[in-house]
């Protein structure tokens, strides 16, 4: 992975720990990752709100050829997740390929995602698993 | 009223790893021939347009060394980027010029050298022409990975299986067997792919197109000038272009990409072209197949077929000379090669000579319509153009 300068990683530090989304006053679309204009209707009235932690697979990968940091973890699952009133893309953890289907239900953890080289911070931040 | 433009020279430099050349001196195999082609000097190109998506070719001023190294410093000159799509993007962008007066003949030149760094580093480079922080970094998705979210949806949607998305290797790769200038131009079967490793499950390492250097180019001229440097132009009928979010998440299908349906609408409507029975009026189109699912995508995505069919087309093989539509007849990204800056004209070039009946035997389409069609894509759908040539003089805007 290329190393990143620690603003990057600083402004991002909330919500990599937090499911946190943006809620349009305008239109009432709800976006993931957070920003501060809808990707909707362009309105810049937006409020932050927790994004629901439960939510279902609408469609998923098994990927092999991954980034050379998570290639001990390689194979690494990965979940296009309904949250209701959103999407979003994010690594399947604590679960076996074939435990997996379209319409799984899974819910949101906090783990270690990878570290910026040898002497890098640490990074920690949202995986999600099935729901037992 | 914008001035019709048509392509006059067309030049192709062999893909592959092409450990042996510069970026500039591979760019020069495609200038050279399309400037020999076309019986111009490089004196009366008045624009050049180099399409380079950079990153791992370390090159920072792509168009001022390809430029130097042609003889043709002093020329007005940009590079352009649209991901894997910047060919097209090229292409459009000196067909605007001419279109609009400010050039008479221009030259776009696609190239790529994606060999200068070590395998890891382009997969990740790919992998973060989507988003950089949330959907790759956070996740370790590349880019196959979200290619495979779509075949995902897609086989679990329609019922396609794993073989349909081989069937496409194997024909593109049957097809590359005859081009002379294709990274691989050998045959494989539907076992070797289905063999193949999995790079991001349903995705086999045979699904996807291979790492590319190439270069290609395309002359373009003003009507007045294209009559005098030939007798057969191929004109550009028409382009589309459209774009979509850059976190796939944020989209709502994931059977179909959205930017390629809406270019192609774009395309129809300014070439006048029914959409409804759109394969009646083309003779052969080359798709964007940088994994198998993606020219499935295309075939509905174009409107060859209807939503949810595009899998049978390939299991029929309808793509093939004498089916339905002959598809990615150079053998597409996938056998071909996928030299990301250069694809779009390396499609460019291939269609203008199908159409003027001048590609070896056994993949020269019979040409009846005199019509061709390119759908070139960047990133995972983030930007999309499809590109009408055709043999006859277009209607006027
Ligand atoms: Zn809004």
């Amino acid at each position: 992975m290329l190393s990143k300068s620690p603003p990057v990683v600083w402004r991002s530090r909330i919500y990599r720990y937090r499911l946190i989304g943006c809620k349009c006053k305008n239109c009432g679309r709800v976006h993931y990752p957070p920003a501060s204009a809808c990707p909707y209707c362009s309105s810049r009235d937006l409020e932050e709100v927790e994004l629901p932690r439960v939510g279902k697979v609408l469609s998923y990968s098994i990927v092999y050829a991954v980034d050379s940091d998570a290639r001990e973890r390689s194979p690494v699952i990965l979940g296009l997740i309904d949250l209701g009133v959103t999407r979003i893309i994010a690594e399947i953890t604590d679960a076996n390929p074939e435990d997996i289907k379209i319409g799984s239900q899974l819910e949101a953890v906090f783990r270690r995602i990878g570290e910026d080289g040898e002497t890098g911070v640490i990074i920690y931040g949202l995986k999600f698993r099935p729901v037992i | 009223m914008a001035r019709r433009v048509a392509i006059v020279g067309t030049g192709h430099s062999r893909f592959g790893v092409r450990y042996d050349v510069s970026i500039p001196e591979l760019a020069f195999e495609a200038i050279r021939e399309a400037v020999n082609e076309a019986g111009i000097g490089f004196d009366d190109i008045e624009l050049v347009v180099v399409g380079n998506a950079g990153g791992w070719s370390s090159e920072p001023l792509p168009a001022i060394v390809v430029n130097e190294y042609a003889g043709l410093s002093g020329k007005a000159t940009l590079r352009v980027e649209a991901a894997c799509s910047t060919g097209s993007a090229a292409i459009k962008t000196a067909r605007d010029a001419i279109a609009s007066g400010d050039a008479d003949i221009a030259l776009a030149i696609g190239v790529e050298k994606m060999n200068e760094s070590p395998t890891p580093t382009v997969v990740e480079f790919i992998g973060r022409a989507g988003n950089y922080f949330w959907e790759f970094e956070n996740f370790g998705l590349t880019f196959p990975g979200y290619y495979a979210l779509y075949a995902t949806s897609y086989m679990f949607q329609y019922g396609a299986r794993e073989e349909d998305f081989c069937s496409v290797a194997v024909k593109n790769h049957y097809y590359a067997s005859m081009n002379p200038k294709a990274h691989f131009p050998r045959k494989i079967s539907l076992e070797d792919c289905m063999r193949s490793r999995y790079v991001a499950w349903p995705i086999k390492l045979l699904d996807s197109s291979p790492i590319t250097d190439g270069a290609a180019a395309v002359i373009l001229a003003s009507e007045e000038i294209a009559y005098k440097i030939t007798d057969s132009p191929v004109w550009i009928e028409a382009i589309g272009a459209a774009s979509d979010t850059s976190n796939i998440s944020k989209r709502t299908t994931f059977t179909s990409l959205e930017a390629a349906r809406l270019a192609a609408q774009r395309a129809y409507k300014k070439s006048g072209l029914d959409s409804e029975s759109i394969v009646k009026n083309l003779d052969l189109a080359e798709v964007h197949d940088c994994f198998t699912i993606a020219e499935i995508m295309a075939y509905e995505d174009l409107g060859f077929v209807k939503r949810g069919e595009g899998y049978k087309l390939a299991r029929e093989g309808q793509t093939y000379i004498g089916g339905l539509i002959p598809v990615n007849l150079s053998g597409g990204l996938k056998a071909k090669g996928h030299p990301i800056g250069a694809t779009g004209v390396s499609m460019a070039v291939d269609i203008t000579r199908q159409l003027l009946g001048r590609v070896e035997k056994g993949r020269q389409a019979e040409i009846r319509h005199g019509r061709g069609l390119a759908h070139n894509i960047g990133g995972t759908g983030h930007y999309a153009y499809v590109t009408i040539y055709s043999l006859s003089k277009p209607r006027g805007d």
